[in-house]
């Protein structure tokens, strides 16, 4: 077995005749046998990649091998050694859970036989047996995923792609997936998942990439990223953003990085623990300056980005994405 | 990843026509399943045609518009092709539905035939079809409908009208595929339907039509297909019109196919 499933160079896809570019030269290697993360906000390229890997979408430019086979010149040998899951829960809904995994099997090109005895196995191993035959409209969002999921799996791929696979999820729907990914792990799938939660990236992935605006701005190991983070946030919310503006020009110096000030709130990385929050209060309740709110937060995605690119996930989308039609926006979504 | 390669003689027969006759009926399938499961779009696909019969039948015949013999046996197989065409509307919403739930991005990272998620939603567009001609002929016989052309000639009618209605269809298949959703699909699908089913001889013969319009009427493909199912099940001469619906069939697969197909691979 090759040491990398996925590798793609200097990946390059335009939407809206190259008025937007979704991926701006993205490289990477998914090494055998991992869950490998593309973290990043809506907009930055994640579920694009995803789709060229998967040879739904063809890229402007750039090549790709995935399982050994070039996503432009053998999409046809790459499908046999994938399995997709995109972010919609892609089921048919007035199919029945057990319908939808034997079409999939069906369209693998399965001998029939082994197609329903695989959408029996797959349906007891994710907890559907008993919903087996109710139609998939009836289903829960955490079903859907967990069917979906199924339906990535019918053909046994080696490779699998997962497109945001917790998003909209409670937390005991998304505990039970991120313990069915790690069990498939340990059966040898190379996975590569999207998210946009570090907490998610944390849990799952050995390696992982940042991606923004359609290009990698961080990649290593998920504890490289926090300890480049700091552990904590201080988020501080004051009654005017004249008491903010003062309290910003008293904390300066506290940490490393610099407080990040909106409005009337305040978020200051703190690195060295408890002792340097309380050190900032201290120094805001001296000068006689009224805290309205205050908050400890553990790092989030939004802080990776601040840390990393200056500005928030969600902010800075470019302006020409606006103009795209919703079709567009979907396609170059993540 | 040399050790999941799969073998050559495997990855030859993956894409045999065999194979792709079964990626088609699979979905096909999946699509007619959809009929049973949710039978009320089959209700409100032949609400409608009936509606129409009744109220040309009875309505606007009262007018006394139509002085060209019985108005029913003029009426029942122009509603007949309009019925047929409109099913096509089922066809880009069915694709736009599967684009908009990720289904479509699904089929395309499967090992199946390119065309099988186009071939099976319009073959089951048109199976879907037969059933309602069946309907709609039995209530066009409800309200006086007798068709003189004998039964075989009644069957050419419905197969040269059904090749119409399928080849359109891929047309249909374009708009439900470049369609952001479904409802922008079935609003975008109206204003090509329109001009071509009510500007032409469904209705009312081409002599009763607006001078200005009858240039259009007589050369456009839903009049000739009319003209030529009207005539095999009235048993009237034909003339050319079957050969000219037929031709107008082929046509517009030959430039609707590859519009359809190159628009299902543009898309993710």
């Amino acid at each position: 077995m090759s040491e990398f499933s996925v590798e793609a160079t200097d990946i390059v896809r335009t939407f809206s005749d190259g008025e937007f570019r979704a991926l701006d030269g993205v490289t990477l290697q998914v090494p055998t046998g991992q869950v490998f993360g593309l973290l990043g906000p809506n907009g930055s390229g994640k579920t694009t990649m995803v789709r060229i890997l998967s040879t739904v979408l063809s890229p402007t430019q750039g090549k790709a091998i995935v399982g050994g086979y070039d996503v432009v010149k053998q999409p046809g040998q790459v499908r046999r050694v994938i399995g997709l899951a995109g972010q919609f829960a892609a089921v048919d809904e007035n199919l029945t859970g057990f319908e939808n995994l034997r079409m999939v099997g069906f369209l693998n090109h399965m001998e029939k036989s082994t197609a329903i005895a695989r959408s029996r196995q797959l349906l007891a191993d994710f907890g559907l047996a008993e919903f087996a035959h109710k139609l998939t409209q009836t289903y829960s969002g955490g079903m859907r995923r967990r069917l979906d999921l199924a339906a990535a799996l019918v053909a046994d791929p080696p490779i699998l792609f997962l497109d945001e696979p917790t998003t909209g999820l409670d937390p005991q729907s998304r505990q039970d997936l991120w313990a069915i990914i790690e069990g498939l792990v340990e059966g040898g799938t190379t996975v590569l998942l999207t998210t946009q939660y570090l907490e998610e990236a944390d849990r799952l992935c050995k390696q992982l990439v940042v991606l923004d605006h359609g290009k990698i701005i961080a990649e290593g190991t998920s504890s490289q990223l926090k300890s480049s983070l700091g552990n904590t946030v201080l988020v501080l919310t004051f009654s005017t953003t004249v008491d903010a503006q003062s309290a910003l020009g008293l904390i300066a110096g506290i940490s490393p990085k610099p407080a990040n000030v909106d409005g009337t709130v305040i978020e200051l990385t703190v690195d060295m623990g408890p002792a340097s929050a309380a050190e900032a209060l201290r120094r805001i309740d001296s000068a006689d300056i009224n805290i309205a709110g205050l908050q400890l937060r553990e790092p989030s995605l939004d802080d990776v980005f601040l840390s990393l690119t200056g500005h928030k996930a969600e902010d800075d989308v470019p302006v020409v994405t606006e103009k795209l039609s919703r079709r567009d926006r979907r396609k170059a979504k993540v | 990843m040399t050790t999941t390669s799969t073998p050559i003689s495997t990855v030859a027969s993956h894409t045999s026509i065999g194979y792709a006759v079964r990626d088609v009926v699979t979905l096909a399938r999946r699509n007619l399943l959809a009929l049973i499961r949710v039978p009320t779009a089959l209700v409100f696909m032949v609400i409608q045609p009936v509606m129409f019969v009744l109220l040309f039948r009875y309505i606007f015949n009262a007018l006394g518009a139509f002085t060209h013999g019985d108005y029913v046996n003029f009426l029942v197989p122009g509603i007949l092709v309009q019925t047929t065409i409109f099913g096509a509307v089922g066809t880009a919403i069915g694709l736009a539905e599967d684009l908009q739930r990720g289904l479509i991005e699904r089929f395309k990272a499967l090992p199946m035939a390119r065309m099988a998620v186009l071939a099976g939603r319009t073959l089951a567009d048109s199976a879907r079809n037969v059933i309602v001609l069946i309907i709609i002929t039995g209530v066009g016989f409800l309200v006086g409908f007798r068709p003189h052309g004998g039964f075989f000639d009644y069957i050419a009618a419905c197969l040269v009208m059904l090749l119409f209605a399928y080849c359109l269809s891929w047309g249909f298949a374009f708009v439900g595929l470049a369609a952001p959703n479904s409802e922008t699909a079935q609003a975008m699908t109206f204003p090509l339907i329109f001009p071509l089913t009510f500007a032409s001889t469904v209705f009312i013969p081409l002599s009763e039509l607006p001078s200005w319009l009858q240039g259009f009427a007589n050369n456009q493909p839903v009049s000739e297909t009319t003209n030529a199912v009207r005539a095999l099940m009235t048993g009237t001469p034909a003339g050319d019109s079957i050969w000219v619906s037929l031709l107008w069939s082929i046509g517009l697969v030959a430039v609707l196919a590859p519009l359809a197909v190159n628009q299902f691979r543009k898309i993710a």
